[in-house]
């Protein structure tokens, strides 16, 4: 059975549809996978094997009737930031507990609604803040791929850690995942997987746990650019419980992967190249823009002069965002308690106990950033530098259509190297972050292994709302590219 | 403003006078069935947390949602207000941790308001009237309450209030004595219930204020303010300003200074008690709420609510004036509520509009008043005093019956008709009888005759005289012109 979950989404629901297997075997051998794998990779954190099985008969019986959404028996992961009605939902944090919530996510209940299987909860760094996915308080996942020079577990990246782990070691046929400065497309290109952050606003961010709401946004993280495609129609779309959902016009993404890209104008921005970056990675851009044009696609140098402000410009508005975001966190009504003495000492006991380091110096950064005395020197001017970099982006939309970069400025690296320095882990996110602090949609694609065979990423930044000529050119440059390789199944 | 009145206002201490600078920032309830992020009821009564929404109660991954209806009540009091509503405006989070605030954050409106400055004319007793100028008005969410006194060792939170809406609606330190402070609380509630947009139900804490109050020698520049914290009655007001000033002005005669601080009136020991100081005051660290977009609103709603404004308080009170001859004074009165100026339009009509209004200001009131009945539920209709005073205009009955008539309408003895004819009130208008009652009279009282040549006031005694003849209904006016001329004074 295990061959169903080589499978990718695409060919699973056509597998399902034409009865070639059921929901419930598709479901029951992922469910096996995850049995195997999981005490290796840590990629779940709640796996919902029982209700996955249900949802599963219940799929193959509308399956059975002819029936059936989009995503009809087709087992998922989700990232344990999305509410799940009757699951625990704990976003890496203990000071979540064991809270299990009355209320289903938007982007999980699109799923749901299109017939999509819950295999389980996926492991997160806490609240989404980290780069390694070694914030969780349920530990870090390991990466399924190994570099050819030592056995040494590596990251899959963060904070969908969870998500891009599981997907690359075929845990899932998809995953839910989410991107504040780059948390779905950092894990997708440390583990050979694609990664899509749609525009702002295209997913609902109604019950998903909150780290920075203007930077927010959910995506799937999936096999190939087509499976990607197809999860992200399913999860976007107007939600009028999310003040900031935009009300437009939903286009049938999966169709435009294998259209044409004769023509389009794709910028490279000479400012993305950042001291230390490895030379595989500065040989792997210049592949992709052969392999585009190649394709037919014009290449235009590009400057996007403010991109050197963007990391730390993010680094103000996130955890200004987060400080407030998570001060519902008090141990009144839900989650953690510890008691103390007085209010002011159970407020502070539950929140040392509860959140980890990474969290706690967000929140202090924030709450520091956001003082009278500091606010216009950080805040508003981190807004200032925001628009700075807006501006930037609209110049360049009169000239091409979209813009290549590298996702990350380096492949996977080991669990614990960068832990001790939050600022070296916090410029995994340079090449990403730029796409939340103005809303634009970005994607990751595997273009190629690096001398240790581990994956690298390239990156597609479009313009607002238009996702659908990213999926065309992700799909030409995946075909380009080629990129085949799976992790070596060492856990089993 | 005569000079006089300006140092009314002042009050003496022992180093000469002060005068006493006053600022309100009121906060009323918006009248909306729901709350002003949720769609969770808002209501008096519930039991505890029942309206409470996933959004109130802030669980993870909750967001809010502006309410529209919300979003009118504040443009409409804007406009009542003669304000400036501010096309754009933004809402934005003050985060402190409470357990009644279950997000760690208020969201609130700071430099960008929905509604900007205007202005509240306010009318004193004497009749004389002086204007507040409004600062801003914007829209904020209420918090949860505490309920401290069910357990030794425990403290409930009742989350009903939880994100209701408010405006707080803040005015320009324009106020210069308790009782100006009063009469603008006074008439901005009768704004806001006049428009609708709150019931201005202060026993219910739907309308309260803080009062900032500061001191200072006439002429010289503003002293440092303390604010009173939540005041929910009108005598608390008076008596919380009152003592605060007396406070400050001691403080400073004595050579001390005034720190700000927050304060609490404890309306049993009648005294204000420092809450805190500014140094233990919070940092709120404002920022623009990233859940929610910036609110625009377009002209042409605001025109659209323009349009549906009832007629507000002033203008009202103009009209009566113009078009009833009412007094100031009388005017006031009648529209202080808006059912009582409708009871007294609709008693007015086809009737001398004067009258009526002595009626409904002076009998009606005071009755109401007595046994504690709301206009709304008056025992008489408008119906009952027109016609009351239609009689009085016809000659049917005199005022004076008219008010034996009232007091048997208000004893429920039926209408002013009704009550006339069974008790044979109607006024005596019969020149001849009347003649023939002071013929009697001066016939059995020559000497009384003859001393009213000299004395004139002294007719009096004999009005009293054809009255007590005639049962009261002789018509007072007729009595006066006979006597005159049969008396020859």
């Amino acid at each position: 059975m295990s061959s169903l979950t080589n499978l990718t989404l695409k060919a699973a629901l056509d597998g399902l549809k034409a009865k070639s297997f059921s929901s419930e075997e598709i479901t029951k051998a992922h469910i096996d996978a995850i049995e195997k794998a999981n005490p290796s990779l840590n990629a779940y954190v709640l796996p919902t094997f029982e209700h996955a099985l249900n949802m599963a008969r219940a799929s193959d019986a509308r399956l059975a009737r002819g029936e059936g959404g989009e995503l009809e028996g087709a087992p998922l992961g989700v990232k344990d930031l999305f509410c799940t009605e009757g699951h625990r939902t704990t976003a890496g944090s203990k000071i979540l507990g064991d809270f299990v919530p009355q209320y289903e996510s938007t982007v999980s209940a699109n799923l749901w609604r299109d017939g999509a299987v819950m295999l389980g909860k996926l492991n997160m760094d806490e609240f989404a803040m980290g780069s390694s996915n070694e914030t969780s308080a349920w530990g870090p996942v390991v990466n399924p791929w190994r570099s050819k020079a030592s056995n040494a577990e590596l990251t899959p990246g963060g904070s969908s850690g969870g998500s891009a782990s599981a997907v690359a070691a075929d845990l899932c046929l998809g995953a839910t995942a989410s991107d504040t400065g780059g948390s779905i497309r950092q894990p997708a290109a440390f583990t050979g997987t694609v990664g899509i952050k749609p525009t702002y606003g295209r997913c609902s961010r109604w019950g998903i746990v909150a780290f920075a709401s203007s930077l927010d946004q959910a995506g799937p993280i999936a096999k190939t650019v087509e499976d990607a495609a197809i999860l992200l129609k399913s999860m976007s779309g107007y939600d009028p419980k999310d003040s900031t959902s935009l009300n437009v016009d939903l286009p049938d993404f999966p169709s435009f992967v294998g259209k044409s890209v004769k023509g389009l104008r794709i910028g490279v921005p000479k400012e993305y190249r950042v001291d230390g970056m490895p030379a595989e990675i500065e040989t792997l851009w210049r592949q992709g823009i052969e392999w585009m044009r190649a394709a037919g696609c014009e290449i235009v140098d590009i400057s996007l002069p403010h991109t050197k402000y963007a990391l730390p410009c993010y680094y103000v508005v996130a955890p200004a965002e987060a400080s407030s975001n998570l001060a519902r966190y008090d141990g009144m009504r839900y989650g953690l308690r510890a008691d103390g003495k007085s209010l002011t000492e159970l407020y502070e006991n539950t929140r040392a106990e509860g959140f980890g380091n990474e969290v706690k110096r967000r929140v202090l950064i924030g709450t520091y950033v956001l003082s009278a005395g500091y606010y216009d020197a950080y805040y508003v001017r981190a807004l200032k530098v925001r628009r700075r970099i807006a501006e930037d982006f609209e110049k360049v939309w009169g000239k091409v259509d979209a813009i290549l970069t590298p996702s990350t400025p380096s492949a996977a690296f080991a669990l614990g190297d960068k832990r001790v320095d939050p600022v070296t882990m916090y410029l995994n996110d340079v090449f990403t972050v730029t796409a939340n602090l103005t809303g634009m949609p970005g994607i990751s694609v595997p273009a190629g292994l690096d001398a240790n065979g581990l994956p690298l990423g390239l990156q597609l930044i479009g313009k607002p709302l238009d996702e659908g000529t990213i999926f065309s050119l992700a799909g030409a440059l995946e075909d380009a590219a080629g990129f085949r390789a799976k992790a070596e199944k060492w856990w089993a | 403003m005569t000079a006089d009145l300006a140092e009314s206002k002042l009050i003496q201490g022992r180093t000469g006078a002060w005068e006493i600078v006053i600022g309100l920032e009121v906060h009323a309830q918006v009248a909306s069935k729901s709350k002003l992020f949720s769609g969770a009821a808002v209501g008096f009564g519930a039991g505890p947390n029942e309206q409470v929404s996933l959004v109130d109660a802030a669980m993870p991954g909750m967001l809010p949602v502006l309410n529209r209806y919300c979003v009118e009540q504040a443009v409409k009091t804007g406009l009542g207000l003669r304000a400036e509503i501010n096309r754009t405006s933004r809402f934005a989070r003050k985060n402190y941790f409470y357990p009644d605030l279950p997000q760690g954050y208020q969201i609130s409106q700071f430099d960008q308001p929905v509604v900007g400055e205007g202005v509240v004319e306010v009318e004193r007793d004497d009749g004389s009237s002086f204007e507040v100028r409004i600062e801003r008005l914007h829209l904020e969410q209420d918090a949860g309450k505490l309920i401290h006194d069910l357990s030794p060792s425990e403290s409930y939170v009742d989350l009903n209030r939880a994100g209701t809406a408010l405006m707080e609606i803040v005015s320009r330190p324009d106020m210069r004595s308790s009782d100006e402070a009063v009469a603008y609380f006074k008439k901005l509630r009768t704004i806001l219930i006049y428009l609708g947009t709150c019931d201005g139900d202060m026993e219910k804490g739907n309308m309260r204020a803080d009062v900032n109050v500061s001191v200072r020698k006439p002429g010289e520049g503003l002293g440092t303010r303390c604010e009173i914290k939540n005041v929910n009655s009108f005598r608390f007001m008076q008596q919380a300003i009152e003592y605060e000033a007396r406070r400050q002005i001691e403080i400073l005669e004595d050579g001390g200074k005034i720190d700000q601080e927050t304060r609490l009136f404890d309306p049993n020991k009648v005294e204000t008690r420092s809450m805190r100081s500014k140094e233990e005051a919070h940092d709120y660290r404002y920022f623009p709420d990233p859940d929610l977009l910036p609110l625009v609103i377009e002209e042409a709603w605001i025109e659209d609510i323009r349009r549906s404004l009832p007629e507000l308080p002033d203008d009202k009170r103009k009209r009566f004036m113009s078009e009833y001859g009412l007094s100031a004074y009388d005017a006031g009165i009648l529209i202080a509520e808006q059912a009582r100026a409708d009871y007294f339009e609709a008693a007015a009509k086809g009737r001398d509009a004067k009258l009526v209004a002595n009626w409904v200001t002076n009998a009606l009131l005071a009755n109401l008043a007595k046994d504690g009945h709301d206009i709304e539920a008056s025992p008489l209709k408008p119906e009952a005093i027109n016609e009351l005073v239609g009689l009085i205009e016809d000659g049917s009955i005199s005022s004076k019956i008219a008010k034996e008539v009232f007091d048997r309408m208000w004893a429920g003895e039926g209408s002013p008709k009704a009550i006339v004819d069974k008790h044979g009130l109607v006024q005596v208008n019969d020149t001849g009888a009347i003649e023939k009652a002071i013929d009697e009279i001066m016939v059995a009282n020559p000497d009384k005759v003859e001393a009213v040549k000299d004395k004139p006031q002294a007719m009096g005694w004999f009005v009293g005289q054809v009255m007590k003849a005639t049962g009261g209904k002789a018509n007072p006016a007729a009595v006066n012109d006979l006597l005159k001329s049969k008396l020859g004074v």
